[in-house]
């Protein structure tokens, strides 16, 4: 391990680019059997079997769907504006997936003598015996998030078709309003952390065997930042950019093949991505009993985390039916925005007299 | 009511019923099972080993889809049958009608569903694809 490019040993770069792809891979795997999963898990709550045919217990139908949307005609509307018809995809996308680049999905595991913190972005620093990650973590998160809007929006504009304008208006505005509230739900973890940095947040939260959780000190601060990003990724039961009833399917009614299928990958991404922050900032992100003996562990208690984290989105979903327009904003404006000030207030007076 | 209760409510309902057996039938390998009532395809009984039917014309009077064609004929024993009998399935609504009409009870309705086709003359049955087996 002699060699050093700019200052770092050969060994930082061959972790990362493995880092890089083991979290992608895994992250678009879990879309993929996201889509499964949600037909199975809602299939047996409304007493049905879900997919049973491709594969064994239709294990093979996110496959099955992929190649089928990828062999299926791109039809681009005559009257459409191309280049961001082509693009907003993208745009959905991409933010989509870069922002698992800075959550913690485990602790620092040693191979070869070096040592790897499991969070893509970060490098563990020997001389100092500490980890640096993005010590803004959480606003670069919200800043890819907000990015993801762009997309839906531009997908509507550029169809040029009325459902997909209205899908388009619907979801920035929803975005904006729900945004807020879950900016400032967080904030009252950052009055108790003082810091941004998300590997910081995940060790404060690892006293008490693995369970001194930010759940248990700010849960109205957990519940209206996990509704919030429900709203902000368009899950129901917010789900009005991509309303069926009324909007035949929002901002992708004009969108076919494989730029449908990103919609729906960057839908999903979304997901795994909210549900992730979820449980790094109030559920101890990879904290669990026994994390210091074992370090693998710790990715398999954040994966756990996550995906019941996400079988709570799917489970919302086979429950509710959609929200009105208007009872979303009062519920945005007028329930979470105060609620999540009042929670500012609260946690800023206890903080100064404890 | 608060809002947050029926909510939880309702989440536990569908956790419920997440464990109970889904209703589903897979059904090119898994059967129905139709009831002994089920109006089904038509089926000519047979005594004898000949068809019950006596060409009374009663069934296609009675046919409200007019879709049941009938020619009697004399057999050898000087006794009056049917030697045409079409049931044109395209027509029939399943009514029953003509099986509550037939005076010598020689047409029932077996419980076969499955009456799928690929050209309309395969939609006519004939007497002989009628008679019970």
């Amino acid at each position: 391990m002699g060699i050093e490019i700019l200052g770092l040993p050969m060994m930082y770069y061959i972790a990362m680019v493995a880092k890089v792809l083991v979290a992608f891979v895994f992250v678009l795997l879990t879309v993929a059997y996201a889509t499964y999963a949600e037909r199975k898990i809602i299939g047996h709550m409304q007493v049905r079997l879900g997919p049973m045919r491709t594969g064994w217990h239709g294990l093979l139908q996110p496959i099955a769907d992929g190649v089928k949307l990828f062999f299926k005609e791109e039809i681009i509307p005559s009257q459409a504006s191309t280049f961001a018809f082509l693009v907003a995809p993208l745009i959905a996308l991409i933010p989509a997936f870069i922002t698992f680049a800075v959550i913690p999905f485990g602790g620092v595991i040693e191979v070869a003598g070096y040592k790897i913190p499991l969070q893509i972005a970060a490098y563990y620093d020997t001389a100092a015996g500490q980890v640096y990650d993005i010590n803004v973590g959480v606003l670069y998160i919200l800043a890819m998030s907000s990015l993801g809007v762009y997309g839906i929006v531009l997908a509507g504009w550029a169809s040029n078709s009325k459902y997909s304008l209205m899908g388009g208006l619907r979801a920035s505005a929803q975005m904006i309003s729900y945004e807020l509230a879950a900016g400032l739900a967080i904030i009252s973890v950052f009055m108790l952390s003082g810091t941004l940095s998300l590997n910081k947040i995940v060790a404060l939260q690892s006293g008490f065997g693995g369970f001194e959780w930010y759940l248990f000190k700010q849960p109205l601060a957990a519940f209206m930042f996990f509704i919030c990003s429900l709203a902000e990724i368009n899950r129901t039961p917010f789900d009005l950019p991509e309303a069926e009833t009324e909007l035949v399917s929002g901002f992708c009614t004009e969108y076919s093949s494989m730029k449908y299928a990103m919609f729906f990958m960057a839908e999903y991404a979304n997901m795994v991505t909210v549900c992730a922050l979820t449980a790094t900032l109030f559920l101890g992100g990879w904290n669990g009993p026994l994390t210091a003996a074992f370090p693998l562990l710790g990715p398999v208690y954040f994966v756990a985390k996550v995906y019941f984290l996400m079988f709570v989105c799917m489970w919302i979903r086979a429950t509710l039916p959609r929200y009105r327009y208007d009872q979303l904003m009062h519920l945005g404006w007028k329930v979470f925005i105060p609620v999540a000030l009042v929670n500012i207030v609260v946690t800023g007076i206890i903080g100064y007299f404890i | 009511m608060n809002p947050i209760t029926p909510i939880i409510n309702g989440m536990k309902i569908t956790f419920k019923h997440m464990f109970m057996k889904p209703v589903t039938l897979q059904y090119p390998t898994e059967r129905p099972k139709v009831s002994q009532r089920f109006r089904g395809l038509h089926g000519l009984k047979v005594s004898h080993s000949k068809a019950k039917c006596v060409a009374c014309y009663l069934c296609p009077t009675v046919c409200p889809a007019k879709c049941i064609t009938v020619e009697a004929a004399e057999d050898a024993n000087h006794d009056k049958y049917a030697a045409v009998y079409e049931i044109d399935m395209l027509r029939c609504i399943f009514c029953g009608y003509c099986v509550e009409a037939c005076p010598v009870d020689a047409l029932k309705m077996t419980g076969e569903f499955e009456l799928a086709n690929y050209h309309r003359q395969d939609f006519i049955y004939s007497k002989e694809r009628l008679l019970e087996k």
